[in-house]
């Protein structure tokens, strides 16, 4: 009856970009088990995988999200030099290829790092990495700076304008957690949850490096091992569903425990606190802060120093790696924009049909479960998929770098949908009157309204994106091709030819672009005044 | 006029080019990356055959296998090179592959006479140390020591898999035991080849899983003596590198004259400063110096290549079940 | 002229009984107590909420299927009247053109709109720079360029002092002269109402009466609206 002439937000284009994910993963699952022959399916071990999959993955998500919670709160409220540069230089673990953090973190944690250095002074020995201890210390040092990004755009979606009113109204800091923070983080921490630990679900290296032997076989080691030494497709195809399986059924806990109501509407004041008195709370802010900066800054350190003295002397080859490298991130990432603003998008149409704010989320969460398909489906099974379809039409060397883009698109999907749907939601919610009133529906709209206010959001995704594919070892290395190979292959042909210095400088080399893309993204988002 | 001219350039040099037959050859990839022998042997044999060499690069030895079953008849490789003797029974398997018709002396090992791969080098597996501790001088002895090692996966790494089968030649039924003894001894089991040797670089290990002749590039290419590798008296367990023509090929003559040419010394003489293995044909020229210090196993031990698939399958519920406790 | 005929409007599962007409160039206040329905009544009419029975006319034609866009109304909220992002000429802009592509009448237009209600040295600011009062002064000059010819006012101005409140409010009756617009204006105050209303709507219990001259029912109010009053 009273049935709208124009919807604020059309849903259709993102529909068709998550059907195009599901249909990619569809048909890449679809491809590998067409071509299975008769395997010997599931066995015990394969079992033994799925539980320590499983296992790593709570601890490590866990861990990672409860530390970011008070490190996310001291730099919410705190405001000190160099503050911006440290919040970019959280992304910095995040993006770095596993071989490469691995070796960091093991300059500083490892049997013949600097802390078992130090204990040896004192008579003590070495320290003990390798375990599942390890395993989660890694998969921290990656994921503790993301689920602190995300959960300081929590902060940042509470307005300037209620922290003034917590001021006014004279609130004590247990009373700001309570009343504004704690709501805040029912809403965060369950997507933040979800996303760590569909990352570490498929994390495979870094899981058997550090694991210190086979009992830390994960899903995605074992799907390698059906296709690489079994070639038996049918049981990487059933692994992978698996792996969409558990990852599904904590993106769908997650998200059913995540609401999308907002504060409301601020108007993009610069977020001042009044709530961060000094004495032992400024102290402990500071200890938390200066734990994680060395916890996350000694890996990095490390990488630096073993990279920096062979810098000077690397083979040409590796810059023109890297200008590939940077050719692929830049591609990679208006795919993932192309794919998740429209995605983002249909996510917050449903908040805007029901301007009251009455409206349940339900079509975001099935859009982002969406998202978060490409990510755990196994590169590994989407590029063998990919490669089965592409081959008899392409050279698949000819099409190497595109589909590296698009798969590198795909997996950092998740990410960008977790920054840019909440944030799409809360505009929709705070405009949609106005905007409706205005006569402002579909294209205008967007324009005028949903993209300028999601810009730090589109640059903090856009940067990731970028990072996360530069350091990408290219998940279809079926797909080759020797004369462009990316940086993060080149550094690995450094090192299977012994050439391990030259190696540590290309990493560091993969560090320092990755870095920069993130920077300058991440900057071109925050370059309007709110953020 | 000017686009004319432009025009018949470029369409004399498509030409050209169409005459020009191309050889695909599919390899691993470190094979073909810039420090490997693969621009060095695509120049040498492009002077002679009147052809465009290429190389397309797949992973390792196993991947490449992969990729060529996923492939199958329609595959535009020619010639496939890198497998090794574990792999050459799937390989065969596959009725991918024809006779290579190669006549060859060869100073592999134990001899050679497979008809379908011909092999372009080979070398031993061994624990590679610092010269600044005593090495053990068997597994038991390894297994008794403190002494730290890393090895690789055998799912993901053809040195793993080199490891497996050489504790279980040695040993046969009483591998399980070895493996349970060695298993304090392990700090821990990487992916690849490339992760193993750098953490043993990098000080967290004693001794990594690598080949005997490892210590050479570290005195050849950088002047380093302080590098060893271990002798065990089981013996050693070879890997032997393989090359074969693919039976569906367009090229059978080039791919022939490109297997000919890879057992030639233009060939071979590539081999050991950029794969640090041993060539099958021992160029004329003899070895680089420095390949004289490296340790001579007393024993080769290799696994016949139709045994390989049920050995391996064996040694690794074996070694999973040991290592996974 | 503005007619509800028999319209029923449904907010969550609130509802809205009005049966009544409002002359063309009149200014109305919707004057009840808290919860009666005046901003579900401003709402309804605006589109924000859905119209279950009956019938809203504008001129004699049936509006109450349109969306909020496609209305005659123009609307100012209690508040998130401006976008954060946008300074006040695009803020205003807006009411001319959804993608702001103004012609050069049409910049005029909003320029000499953003002159009549004083703000034209704050054209370039964002509404984090302006006062509240500033703030309502951007939207009212929207409501002018938007040129509609019913402005629904949903208590903009609660939150300004009373020499501010009076300063919109006269502006609102400047505004509604210059352009012949029919206003509706949610109040809880009476004098805003003796202020510039002609007639006032009484809104009680779910129901909206028909408007009566705002002296009449101010001097002499029935029970409801004396209960309200509190007098």
């Amino acid at each position: 009856m009273a049935d709208r002439a124009q919807p604020l937000i059309a849903r259709a284009p993102g529909r068709a970009a998550a059907g195009l994910v599901l249909a990619l993963v569809a048909a890449a699952l679809a491809a590998v088990v067409w071509r299975a022959e008769p395997g010997r399916g599931m066995g015990p071990s394969d079992w033994a995988a799925v539980r320590f999959t499983v296992v790593q993955a709570l601890w490590s998500a866990a861990i990672s999200v409860a530390l970011a919670v008070p490190l996310a709160r001291a730099l919410a409220r705190r405001r000190f030099a160099g503050r911006n540069v440290l919040v970019s230089l959280l992304g910095a673990p995040f993006i770095l290829p596993a071989l490469v953090a691995v070796l960091g973190l093991l300059a500083v944690f490892g049997r013949g790092g600097w802390i078992s250095a130090a204990l040896n002074h004192v008579g003590l020995g070495p320290l003990e990495i390798y375990g599942l201890h390890g395993v989660v210390l890694a998969h921290v040092f990656f994921n503790l700076p993301l689920a602190t990004r995300l959960l300081l755009q929590g902060w940042q979606s509470i307005p300037a304008e209620r922290f003034r009113l917590a001021a006014q109204l004279g609130f004590a800091p247990a009373d700001t957690f309570r009343l504004l923070e704690r709501p805040m983080l029912a809403r965060a921490v369950p997507g933040a949850l979800a996303i760590v630990f569909a990352l570490c679900l498929t994390s495979f290296a870094v899981a058997l490096t550090l694991g210190g032997g086979p009992h830390a076989t994960t899903v995605e080691l074992a799907i390698y091992q059906a296709f690489r030494f079994d070639f038996d497709l049918g049981r990487a195809a059933v692994l992978s569903c698996l792996q969409i399986a558990v990852a599904g059924a904590a993106g769908f806990v997650a998200l059913r425990l995540t609401g999308t109501e907002g504060f409301g509407t601020g108007l993009g004041r610069a977020t001042r606190r009044w709530d961060a008195p000094g004495g032992a709370l400024a102290v402990l802010d500071a200890v938390v802060i200066a734990g994680a900066v060395s916890f996350l800054a000694l890996p990095l350190l490390a990488v630096v120093a073993s990279g920096l003295p062979g810098v000077p002397g690397l083979p040409a080859q590796v810059w023109r790696a890297a200008a590939v490298s940077v050719g692929v991130a830049l591609l990679s990432t208006l795919l993932m924009l192309a794919l998740a603003l429209p995605m983002a998008c249909t996510a917050a149409a449903a908040v805007a049909r029901a301007p009251g704010g009455t409206g349940a989320n339900t079509g975001g969460g099935a859009i982002e479960l969406a998202g978060l398909l490409g990510l755990v489906a196994s590169p590994l099974v989407i590029g063998t998929g990919l490669f089965i379809w592409l081959n008899p039409v392409v050279r698949p060397a000819d099409v190497a770098l595109g589909v590296t883009a698009l798969v590198n698109a795909v997996m950092a999907l998740p990410f960008a949908l977790r920054i840019l749907v909440p944030r799409a939601c809360e505009i929709a919610t705070d405009h949609a009157r106005l905007a409706l009133m205005l006569n402002m529906a579909g294209w205008h709209f967007l324009r005028r309204v949903m993209l300028p206010r999601m810009r730090p959001r589109i640059g903090f995704a856009a940067g990731l994106t970028a990072a996360l594919s530069m350091g990408d070892l290219g998940v279809v290395t079926l797909f080759a091709d020797p004369s462009r190979g990316t940086l993060p292959l080149e550094m690995y042909r450094l090192m299977g030819a012994y050439r391990m210095d030259a190696a540590a400088a290309a990493g560091l080399v993969l560090l320092a672009l990755a870095l920069a893309l993130f920077w300058a993204l991440d900057r071109w988002g925050r370059g309007d005044a709110e953020a | 006029m000017k686009y004319l001219a432009f025009a018949a350039g470029v369409l004399g040099a498509t030409a050209i080019s169409a005459e020009t037959p191309e050889l695909t050859v599919y390899t691993y990839d470190s094979f073909v990356s810039d420090w490997g022998p693969g621009p060095a042997v695509e120049a040498a044999f492009e002077q002679t055959c009147g052809c465009d060499l290429r190389f397309v690069g797949a992973g390792d030895g196993a991947a490449l296998l992969a990729r060529l079953r996923l492939e199958g008849a329609r595959t535009e490789a020619d010639v496939v090179l890198g497998l090794d003797t574990n792999l050459t029974a799937a390989a065969r398997a596959t009725g991918l592959f024809a006779p290579h018709g190669v006549a060859a002396d060869l100073d592999v090992p134990g001899g050679w006479s497979d008809p379908d791969f011909l092999p372009f080098d080979w070398g031993y597996f061994a624990f590679v140390h610092g010269t600044d501790i005593t090495a053990p001088a068997n597994f038991r002895a390894l297994a008794d020591s403190d002494l730290r090692i890393i090895i690789q996966d055998p799912r993901s790494s053809t040195p793993g898999l080199g490891l497996l089968m050489w504790v279980k030649t040695a040993y046969g039924d009483t591998a399980p035991e070895i493996w349970q003894g060695l298993a304090d001894n392990i700090v821990t089991v990487t992916k690849g080849w490339s992760e193993a040797y750098g953490l043993f670089l990098e000080g967290e290990a004693d001794m990594v899983l690598s080949y005997t002749t490892s210590p050479a590039y570290h005195l050849i290419a950088e002047g380093d003596d302080t590098k060893a590798a271990a002798l065990f008296d089981e013996g050693h367990y070879m890997q032997i590198e393989v090359a074969g023509k693919v039976a569906g090929t367009d090229r059978p003559e080039l791919a022939e004259a490109f297997l000919a040419f890879m057992i030639s010394d233009a060939f071979q003489s590539i081999i050991p400063t950029t794969n640090w293995m041993y060539p099958a044909a021992t160029p004329e020229a003899g070895l680089p110096e420095g390949f004289d210090t490296l340790i001579q196993p007393g024993k080769a031990l290799i696994v016949a290549p139709q045994d390989a698939p049920a050995v391996r399958d064996a040694a690794l519920a074996e070694w999973l079940t040991a290592l996974s406790r | 002229m503005l007619r509800l005929e028999r319209a029923r409007f449904c907010n969550g599962g609130f509802l809205l009984d009005a049966d009544l007409t409002v002359e063309t160039g009149r200014i109305v206040a919707l004057i009840g107590p808290s919860g009666a329905g005046k901003s579900t009544l401003a709402d309804g009419i605006a589109g924000f909420v859905p119209l279950v029975a009956g019938r809203v006319l504008w001129h004699g034609r049936d509006i109450g299927a349109a969306s909020p866009g496609a209305r005659p109304v123009a609307m100012v909220f209690q508040d998130g009247n401006l976008f954060g992002h946008l300074d006040v000429a695009a803020n205003v802009g807006l009411g001319l053109r959804p993608d702001l592509r103004l012609s050069a009448a049409e910049r005029a237009r909003r320029d000499a709109a953003i002159a009549r209600v004083g703000l034209s040295d704050m054209a370039a600011r964002r509404p984090a720079a302006l006062s509240g009062g500033q703030q309502s002064r951007a939207a009212l000059a929207r409501v002018l360029v938007q040129d509609r010819g019913l402005i629904v006012l949903d208590e903009p101005f609660a939150a300004l002092g009373p020499a501010l409140r009076g300063e919109m409010l006269d502006l609102v009756a400047g505004i509604a002269a210059e352009t012949g617009a029919t206003v509706l204006m949610v109040t809880h105050a009476p004098q805003d109402a003796r202020r510039i209303a002609d007639q006032i709507i009484l809104v009680t219990g779910g129901r909206a009466e028909s408007p009566r001259a705002t002296a009449d029912l101010l001097d002499a109010p029935p029970a409801a609206l004396r209960a309200y009053l509190g007098d």
